[in-house]
């Protein structure tokens, strides 16, 4: 084996070092999304959900929910998010189509406690998924500490989604980052107010990127592009439209 | 019924000996704990000099002042006593579990079945008050079948074990003192020419429940082991329990925790002969100094697995918020259930979904031992329409996950009716709307301004006149802005309505 060859190998051994074992992905439902993820969001890894406005955190949420499929969801937050960000309706989530009764809701005093308390669920390999909320920059949410998240859902095999609002992107160990907004609902809808969200996927580490407008269908429990205009009505092109 | 026994321990001294204690060595001059009653200073507790030179309790202040100088005068605190009478009780669990102070200066110990332990009732009677002794508390007791029997000869004839049944024979030399009742009621058994107990005892109670009420009859019979009022335990008792006593106390951190594992394990042992799980687990730590630590952790299922037992107290210790300080060490060690509940026996469970719940309701646990039981919750729907009382959060162990189901407010098609974050307390924007009671049109929040590009409503949603009369109603909005953010708002009351002469607009929600 000549030098070239020893050093392509280890790239590749470096490349791959800390990714999550293989496992079936969960697919989104958007083509394009599910395309660039390859087959759907991976189980057992670190995804970050970075706050472009209030609609992240519905984004996070029902990242979590494809990921935890009908098994336990845990929604860990400090206590100092329910006076930023609004507290858990369960009735909101029954809205989305979601199950209130699989979800569990974590309060911690400080992102601290609340770090601690994610790895103590993230042991648990029965537990379907983790959203995780820590808003600002608390000093403990390091690279050590994602990287210590990291390898506690490669190990167990939950999912774990960290939803950050109010936070810049500082380097990590997770598997994607998205950047998350809220989009407006089409013009020409008359049942407007269903979720849609304009999501970048930033990072990757095992593949594209991309930027998609994605509709949550409240009926089906996946995502899905947004609603086309009906070919039959004509539509006044007032400003830029989906 | 089985006999009980009872032993009483009366601390005569317990304010002196609290101050001398505190000051680590004796006072320079007698010391008289002086108390306030009504009008005139009283002496409310002496130490033993000051009782050798003729002081003595409820005496005038100015009259021992008049007989003994220099005399070291400290006025009487009651609650710091009362601390301390609570911490000697705590001290005695590791007796029986059964004790229960009694202010302001006695201890009851309910010993039925445990003086084989010590060596048998005077050797154990010998013991207590030896130890009471070594930490610098004057201390007497006795043994009796009834609390009041026990009392009088505590009080009046230190030392006596009476045998089962002989309270009567036994308590009949005592003075009438003993009665430790009414000054009037003494005076009146006097003025009969009554002396001691047993005199008192020879009359028909008929005539004595006549002359000095049925309360005073009730307390003869007590006393002379005819009837029994049960004991108030100081602490719930626990189901079952496992303890060790260290020869040597145990300070480090590896020693508590071996030692707490094979208590965890014999109570596990303990639990599965019976059948049963822990759901409510406490360790309670004996200092050798005389402090008692106890740490408890709930649990959502019955457990009595050693190893989960073990994880969950040390969680709970870790997350103490001053951890656990052994001193001098720890020379008793119990683990109690003071909870326990049948289960089925422990078998390795094959169904894997059965698995998934236990494994869940564990970690539950562990999360709860750590943070608290209002702090890991699940959601309870509720029968009602005001949208921050649709589901209640409740603590995760107490309950499963539910059958009750969750209804969408919206019809199939529709987009969401109702947002995924509420805001506990509405905040309130300023808003324009075009038409008195029509939607906003614009609207500024947290120093924000948006702009509504599509709104719907409203929907009425009345207070509930039966909880808060004076109620507003309110009309909601679901906007959207420009942007694409999705909010809920609502105007409170009705439009020009009673209230103020703008409406106030509040936002309460962000849908997803």
């Amino acid at each position: 084996m000549n030098k070239r060859e020893k050093i392509a190998e280890l790239r590749h051994v470096i490349a791959r070092y800390g990714l999550p074992p293989d496992r079936s992905p969960a697919p989104l439902g958007h083509a394009r999304a599910d395309g660039c993820l390859g087959g759907g969001l991976r189980p057992g890894a670190l995804h970050e959900v970075f706050a472009q406005d209030w609609g992240a955190g519905g984004f996070a949420l029902l990242l979590a929910l494809l990921a935890a499929s009908g098994r336990p969801l845990f929604w860990v937050r400090p206590d100092y998010e329910a006076l930023e960000h609004g507290a858990v309706s369960p009735q909101g989530l029954a809205e989305l189509g979601g199950d209130p009764r699989h979800l569990l809701l974590v309060r911690a005093p400080h992102a601290r406690e609340a770090l601690a308390a994610a790895n103590d669920i993230l042991a648990c390999p029965h537990v379907g998924a983790l959203l995780l909320e820590i808003g600002g920059e608390p000093k403990c949410l390091d690279l050590v500490a994602s990287r210590r998240l990291t390898l506690a859902a490669a190990e167990s095999g939950v999912t774990i989604i960290l939803l950050r609002e109010d936070a810049d992107a500082a380097p990590s160990a997770a598997l994607t980052r998205w950047e998350v907004g809220s989009a407006p609902s089409p013009p020409f809808d008359d049942d407007w107010g269903n979720p849609v969200f304009e999501a970048a996927l930033t990072r990757h580490r095992l593949g594209g990127l991309g930027r998609f407008r994605m509709r949550w269908d409240c009926e089906k429990g996946v995502f899905a592009d947004p609603l086309r205009p009906p070919s039959h009505v004509e539509i006044p092109h007032r400003e830029e439209a989906a | 019924m089985r006999q009980r026994r009872i032993m009483a321990i009366w601390l005569p001294r317990l304010p002196a000996d609290r101050l001398i204690r505190r000051r680590g060595m004796p006072f320079d001059a007698p010391l008289v704990v002086s108390i306030k009653t009504g009008n005139a200073l009283t002496v409310h507790a002496l130490d033993a000099r000051a009782e050798q030179m003729g002081l003595y309790k409820g005496q005038a202040l100015a009259t021992a002042r008049a007989m003994v100088q220099p005399l070291h005068i400290v006025s009487a605190d009651e609650r710091d006593d009362a601390a301390l009478l609570e911490g000697i009780a705590g001290w005695c669990d590791r007796f029986t579990p059964l004790v229960t102070p009694e202010p302001p200066d006695g201890l009851f110990l309910d010993i039925t079945g445990v003086a084989h332990l010590f060596g048998g009732e005077t050797a154990m009677l010998a013991l207590v008050t030896r130890k009471l002794a070594a930490q610098g508390f004057a201390a007497q007791g006795a043994i009796a079948g009834t609390s009041l029997a026990a009392r009088a000869l505590a009080r009046h004839a230190p030392g006596t074990v009476v045998p089962p049944g002989h309270e009567a024979h036994s308590i009949a030399p005592l003075p009438i003192a003993a009665f430790d009742c009414d000054e009037k009621i003494l005076r009146a058994l006097r003025h009969a020419g009554l002396k001691t107990v047993g005199q008192v005892a020879t009359r028909l109670s008929s005539e004595l429940a006549e002359r000095l009420g049925a309360a005073f009859v009730t307390r003869l019979k007590v006393m002379l082991g005819a009837e029994e009022k049960p004991l108030q335990p100081r602490r719930p008792l626990p189901d079952l329990m496992a303890e060790r006593n260290f020869a040597d106390p145990i300070v480090t951190e590896e020693a508590i925790a071996a030692a707490l594992l094979s208590l965890a394990e014999s109570l596990g042992g303990i639990l599965e002969r019976e059948g049963r799980g822990v759901r409510l687990l406490e360790a309670v730590f004996f200092r050798a100094d005389g402090k008692v630590e106890r740490i408890a952790v709930r649990t959502g299922a019955p457990l009595r697995d050693a190893r989960a037992m073990m994880r969950l107290l040390q969680q709970r210790l870790e997350a103490l918020a001053d951890p656990l300080d052994p001193g001098f060490g720890f020379d008793l060690i119990r683990l109690e259930a003071l909870l326990a509940e049948e289960t089925r026996p422990a078998t390795l469970s094959f169904d894997s979904a059965e698995n998934a719940r236990w494994q869940v309701a564990f970690l539950i646990d562990r999360l709860t031992a750590r943070l608290g039981p209002d702090r890991v919750q699940r959601f309870v729907p509720q029968d009602t329409h005001i949208p921050e009382a649709a589901g209640v959060a409740v603590p995760a162990q107490e309950r499963d996950c539910g059958e009750e189901l969750w209804m969408a407010k919206r019809r199939p098609g529709d987009p969401p009716r109702r947002p995924l974050r509420l805001f506990g307390r509405p905040e309130e924007v300023s808003a324009v709307a075009l038409v008195p009671d029509g939607p906003p049109m614009r609207f500024r929040w947290r120093r924000r301004p948006f702009e509504v590009a599509r709104a719907e409503g409203p929907e009425r949603i009345a207070m509930e006149w039966w909880r808060s009369p004076n109620g507003m109603t309110r009309d909601y909005f679901r906007v959207e802005t420009r942007e694409g953010l999705r909010f809920w708002l609502y105007r409170d009351g009705l439009y020009p309505g009673s209230g103020p002469a703008s409406p106030r607009w509040y936002l309460q929600g962000v849908f997803a």
